[in-house]
């Protein structure tokens, strides 16, 4: 298990440079300067000095590969660079950021496992049933449902005509203003988790084994809780830590929608006045959160079935 | 071939939006652009407006059936893009081996790595917004598993008797892989092109919405609701309209897409994921 640990820990590395390396790439392709498009105002040219000033306090007038060597030098010692517009270090207003947007993805996911996996469980025990065919209606219109429209329409109803919940803002952490972005994130995970579980579980159920318990005279509790329940895990977990993952990339237009104080909302700010430091340091952040917990999720895998190490 | 529930009514809905589309200037009663009148803000639905007006006073309709053009290009062309490029890399990796399957692995892995709407707002981020930027930004984001799925497709055919019978006749590589491989390969090939319309529609929305997207005053379902946003507490039925029409659409293309996969392959049907 160590030497499986260590091994896909490794693998990362190579990922990670890689995508730091494409980033990097994609924004130096791009026509013009940054610093003209920044000083621009849609009237008139950027004036000169000022660009030249930005080029040279960011170092964008060396050659390319020089810029590389810096940067991936910078990446090294945990060094994202500094912010265009505000001279920050981007790891500072990352660290600022972070908090509240793992608070978000962790409401959202707890949301979703809480509600989709009894669903997807007590669909799977009652095939066909009504509660069966309105869960899979339900998990399918939750995978086609715009996240930022559902939490426009739970803003209408819930803040503005019934005022019962704050329709945006952070409200310094309190409950009461996470609850809207969470349900509207969650919506997502919680039809797959739905899905995935009534597959998984029907899956379990079909098989030789819960034959045997059953001719054996357990009774349907009995072979449920301790056959089923512990083979479905398996791909619950997986699933809740795959969907975890992608959240924070789906929680970008949640986050703005809502005023969410996460990195989400400070990507696409960032994106809009084109802070490249910020752009290409947050994507980064994102992508690192999405391998590790992929890789935690494998490493879980491989403790919990040890078929897998072998591959 | 078996007509499932699925895909009739993903084929119907995915049928309502492209006629909506291809005919919007025909159905559409007004301009989506040209006819603002502020005189017309903010109308309730009726009959004269079916879905009322936004706060410019255009029939939101109107501009529905035109954004529908916007989601169906957006959705097609970053489809077959994607569809484009994964089959060529999947393909030839498939079939050549060697260092350059290792290098598609890779490459296949580390897209795999960036959220896709994330990479597309990166990709917005250096070419500015705009119809063209959306179409390169999706095009390039979502081909990772069609090429996964080409790849394994390949190795399993590329030991089938009529291959080895073309590769003895002196086919070239690039014959085989078009004339006998790709045809085999279809099935899923179009399964994954059909989902994925969904998720660029999604994504369009989306990006949309952020205001890196579709730009003002052109109708998209995604910058329409950024409009309604600031309206809502008096004209709600700008909030409600386009993203009732995004929703259908979007579920129109997972229905089908998941329709097609039941019907090519029976196997799949107990198992679905």
């Amino acid at each position: 298990m160590l030497r499986f640990t260590i091994r896909r820990l490794l693998q990362m590395i190579p990922t990670i440079f890689v995508v730091a390396l494409l980033i990097f790439i994609i924004f130096s392709v791009v026509p013009g300067s940054f610093a003209a498009s920044l000083f621009s105002d849609g009237r008139a040219d950027a004036d000169p000095e000022l660009i030249a000033r930005l080029n040279r306090e960011f170092g964008l007038d060396r050659p390319l590969w020089e810029r590389i060597l810096t940067y991936f030098g910078d990446l090294l010692r945990f060094d994202l660079g500094t912010s265009f517009r505000t001279r920050l270090p981007v790891t500072e207003m990352i660290n600022q950021r972070i908090w509240a947007s793992l608070e978000l993805a962790v409401a959202a996911m707890v949301f979703a496992v809480v509600i989709g996996v009894p669903l997807g469980f007590m669909a799977a025990l009652r095939p066909g049933s009504v509660l069966d065919t309105v869960t899979m209606i339900g998990a399918v219109s939750g995978l086609s449902l715009p996240q930022f429209w559902l939490g426009l329409l739970l803003m209408m109803l819930f803040a503005l005509h019934l005022g019962w919940l704050p329709s945006f803002g952070y409200g310094n952490g309190a409950f009461r203003n996470l609850i809207l972005p969470a349900i509207a994130l969650g919506v997502t995970p919680l039809a797959l988790l739905a899905r995935t579980t009534r597959a998984g579980v029907l899956d379990v159920l079909n098989s030789d084994f819960i034959r045997t318990a059953h001719s054996k005279g357990m009774s349907e509790t009995q072979v449920v809780r301790w056959h089923v329940a512990r083979n479905a895990l398996v791909l619950i977990v997986t699933t809740v830590g795959l969907q975890f993952g992608s959240l924070i990339g789906q929680a970008v237009v949640i986050e703005k929608l809502f005023a969410w104080p996460g990195i989400g909302s400070m990507l696409v700010d960032s994106v809009a006045i084109r802070d490249i430091p910020v752009v290409q340091g947050t994507i980064l952040v994102i992508v690192l959160w999405f391998l590790v917990i992929n890789t935690a999720v494998d490493l879980l895998y491989a403790a919990i079935d040890p078929r897998i190490k072998q591959g | 071939m078996k007509l499932g529930f699925n895909l009739v009514f993903g084929g119907f809905l995915t049928a309502l939006v492209i006629f909506g589309g291809l005919f919007a200037g025909w159905l559409a009663p007004f301009d989506p652009v040209f006819d603002a009148n502020l005189m017309n803000a903010e109308i309730p639905p009726g009959s004269e407006f079916w879905f009322g007006t936004d706060m410019q006073g255009r029939d939101i309709y109107t501009r529905i059936l035109y954004g529908a053009q916007i989601s169906l290009t957006v959705g097609i062309v970053s489809q077959l893009i994607n569809t484009v490029i994964g089959v060529f890399l999947g393909m030839t990796a498939g079939y050549w081996g060697g260092w350059w399957d290792d290098f598609v692995n890779g490459l296949t892995n580390v897209m795999l790595a960036i959220p896709s709407l994330i990479f597309a707002l990166a990709v917005m981020a250096v070419l500015g917004p705009g119809l063209m930027s959306l179409l390169i930004a999706l095009g390039l984001t979502n081909w990772s598993w069609t090429c996964r799925i080409a790849r394994s497709s390949t190795l399993s055919l590329k030991s089938q008797g009529y291959v080895q019978a073309a590769q003895t006749l002196g086919y070239s590589d690039l014959r085989i892989m078009f004339t006998q491989i790709l045809p085999n390969m279809m099935g899923p090939i179009l399964v994954m092109a059909t989902l994925g319309m969904g998720g660029a529609v999604l994504s369009e929305a989306a990006l949309s919405f952020l205001g890196l997207g579709i730009q003002p005053p052109f109708p998209s379902w995604g910058s329409m609701l950024t409009d309604a946003r600031d309206t809502m507490r008096l004209a709600p039925w700008a909030a409600i309209f386009p993203g009732l029409a995004i929703f259908l659409a979007v579920l129109g293309f997972n229905l089908l897409g998941d329709g097609l996969r039941d019907s090519l392959d029976p196997h799949m049907r107990t198992r679905k994921l």
